[in-house]
């Protein structure tokens, strides 16, 4: 089917399932209990959701099949989104051609990028391509400023000279990105009984563009191309004895998923029109690199959930504040609540960077191959339990 | 005029004259066996003619075309493979995977963009996968992690990749260093095999005598960088100045 084989395409039908009810699966607490602040299904949170996963997946085609850690993929997300911004002030608020152009730039920035790093392999590469992002981050937020803003940013102005479309709506004010004057930023809201769902416009176009990129993913994965990105994992002694020349390979790779993570910074810039040097961070590369290893390296899915989980984690941990957490343990006596209260305060809130530091460190020492590999043990017992009855002599021990 | 023609090769690492004028003619459709004492220069002299090396002067001439300053994967696309003293193979891929790979390499060149198609598609590369898996009868490991494989199996998974490729010479360094007696065997077996049934030319360079002796049309010994004689198995074994050189000393 569309080209796949029956599992990869059962895993495609499954992600497209996850993102198109993703406004009810992530909403699952009704409004107003206790529960409801675990809810992440506002537009705000499940737009960042499904654009760090675009960014994860192509992070994955470098990182996951070649082995190329790359420290810098946050340089082409932020070229992505100065690109776009730039494109809602000079061209429309139309949100395709600004998407195509962050593509395009962050395609060619990460050519230039690349053919240099790749001269190189291991740390000395990875030090590389820190260097370069950190080069562009100091160039955006100072020397660069006539491009991109500076510290402030990259913003929209009442006096942009927009090519196709006004400068200001008749309002006054500044127009907001939309698909064809369908406005990103436009919600349906649905209510059953106390549970409230958010049909977000932004939030679904950028859950399709997540979904085509993840397509592209598993074809990449399974053409003779992704098949030569795992062998220069694998031994590049073997790779040049058989004829076959790893740097355009490793190139290629590291062009594509810079132009998934300038997709993911076109998208972040069409959600809310403004890009900041701190997109180009050394932290947003880490983070990025954080989300694959959390979900599984060189797996189709595990980047998607290491980006959703940490996403998770950062929007809704960092908001659990002492006041809830006494609501919470309101049942025990006053000094043991108290006691209580103290030991979990600090990985909560602002504290979050703890608990998640304190998963990352489980998911690599129990399950090196991340959250997949999580997955699969589980499975694994299941199915182990079923066929016991039946002859399973095929079945080897998980563990 | 042989199909490899080494001519004046010299080459040093600081004050060690590793080769000194090394001339040596591999003729097509033989085996031809490099033999020699250790720190003789058997692995420099193969380094140079798979371009992992320059040499300070000479010449290596493959089918006609010099060899010298291409990279290895352009000499390989020349037409010559090389297995190694321990085998290179794709570990973390399938044996499958691993014969795959120089297929694709020998269709497709050093480089091409094929990211959209599936692999499942390539009909006529896999059966061309199936077909060398079957000659070295590893059929039924196909679907095995290449890491998985006893010592014996990955240096046979090696060589069907390098003979998928079908080489106009194979190039083996030490092919059976480290094995046990009936693997040795094996391999003799399998190497006299593909000698037969390929015509492939090769050259080997080995240290087990009795490899050598059941392989070799022609044999070259090698002493401190520099060939002492080259002559037909028959004749190496009785030569003086052989016995001298290298016999000698591995009698001890």
């Amino acid at each position: 089917m569309l080209g796949l084989e029956k599992k990869d395409f059962r895993l495609l039908l499954i992600v497209i399932g996850l993102t198109m009810l993703a406004p009810f699966i992530l909403n699952p607490f009704p409004e107003g209990s206790e529960m409801a602040q675990f809810n992440a299904g506002y537009p705000d949170l499940m737009q960042r959701f499904v654009i760090f996963g675009i960014f994860a997946i192509g992070f994955n085609i470098l990182f996951g099949l070649t082995g190329y850690l790359s420290f810098g993929h946050a340089a082409f997300l932020g070229a992505g989104s100065y690109a776009a911004v730039w494109m809602f002030k000079l061209l429309s608020m139309n949100v395709l051609p600004a998407i195509a152009l962050s593509v395009l730039i962050a395609g060619l920035f990460s050519l230039i990028i690349g053919y240099v790093s790749l001269r190189r392999s291991g740390i000395y590469f990875s030090i590389l391509t820190l260097a370069f992002a950190q080069m562009s981050f100091a160039l955006a937020y100072s020397v660069l400023t006539p491009i991109t803003g500076g510290e402030t940013g990259l913003q929209l102005a009442l006096d942009d000279p927009r090519i196709f479309g006004a400068s200001q709506t008749a309002t006054g004010n500044i127009p907001v990105p939309a698909l064809f004057g369908l406005e990103m930023r436009a919600s349906y809201e649905f209510s059953i009984g106390n549970w409230l769902f958010t049909f977000n416009a932004g939030y679904y176009l950028a859950a399709i563009f997540l979904i085509g990129s993840f397509y592209l993913a598993i074809r990449i994965f399974r053409s003779p191309f992704g098949m030569m990105l795992r062998a220069i994992k694998s031994n590049q002694t073997r790779m040049s004895y058989t004829g076959l020349n790893a740097r355009p390979y490793t190139l290629a790779a590291f062009v594509i998923s810079g132009m998934y993570a300038g997709l993911a910074g076109g998208l972040m810039a069409s959600m809310d029109p403004l890009a900041g040097a701190e997109r180009m961070q050394w932290t947003a590369s880490g983070e990025v690199v954080l989300m694959t290893i959390l979900g599984g390296a060189g797996t189709l899915i595990g980047p998607v959930l290491g980006a959703g989980m940490i996403k998770y984690f950062e929007n809704i941990f960092s908001k659990i504040n002492d006041t809830i957490l006494h609501g919470w343990f309101a049942f025990l006596p006053d000094g043991l609540e108290n006691f209580v209260v103290a030991i979990i305060h600090p990985f909560i809130g602002k504290g979050w960077h703890l608990t998640l530091g304190l998963v990352f460190m489980l998911v690599v020492i129990f399950l090196p191959g991340g959250l997949v590999q999580g997955g699969q043990k589980i499975a694994a017992m299941f199915q182990r339990k079923k066929p016991e009855d039946a002859k399973s002599k095929a079945t080897e021990p998980a563990e | 005029m042989g199909i490899l023609e080494v001519k004046g090769i010299n080459k040093r690492f600081g004050g060690l004259q590793a080769l000194g004028d090394v001339n040596l003619s591999v003729a097509e459709n033989t085996t031809h066996a490099i033999i020699g004492p250790n720190g003789a220069g058997k692995s420099t002299l193969l380094n140079v003619l798979v371009g992992k090396l320059i040499p300070d002067s000479g010449s290596v001439m493959f089918d006609g075309q010099s060899v010298l300053g291409r990279k290895p994967h352009e000499i390989n696309q020349m037409g010559i493979s090389r297995v190694f003293q321990t085998p290179e193979i794709f570990s973390d891929l399938s044996v499958f995977e691993n014969v795959m790979i120089p297929c694709f390499a020998k269709r497709d060149g050093a480089f091409r963009m094929h990211a959209i198609e599936s692999i499942f598609a390539e009909r006529g590369i896999q059966e061309q996968a199936d077909a060398i898996l079957a000659d070295v009868n590893m059929l039924e490991k196909k679907d095995m992690i290449a890491s998985s494989l006893s010592r014996g199996d990955k240096r046979r998974l090696e060589m069907a990749m390098c003979l998928v490729q079908d080489p106009k010479l194979l190039l083996l360094d030490e092919p059976t260093a480290g094995m046990a007696r009936a693997d040795t065997e094996n391999t003799i077996n399998l190497l006299k095999e593909i000698r037969q049934k390929r015509g492939i030319t090769m050259a080997i360079i080995e240290h087990d005598m009795n490899v050598v002796f059941s392989l070799a049309e022609r044999i070259t010994v090698l002493a401190q960088g520099t060939p002492l004689v080259e002559d037909t198995p028959d004749n190496i074994k009785g030569h003086p100045k052989v016995r001298e050189a290298y016999l000698g000393e591995a009698q001890v």
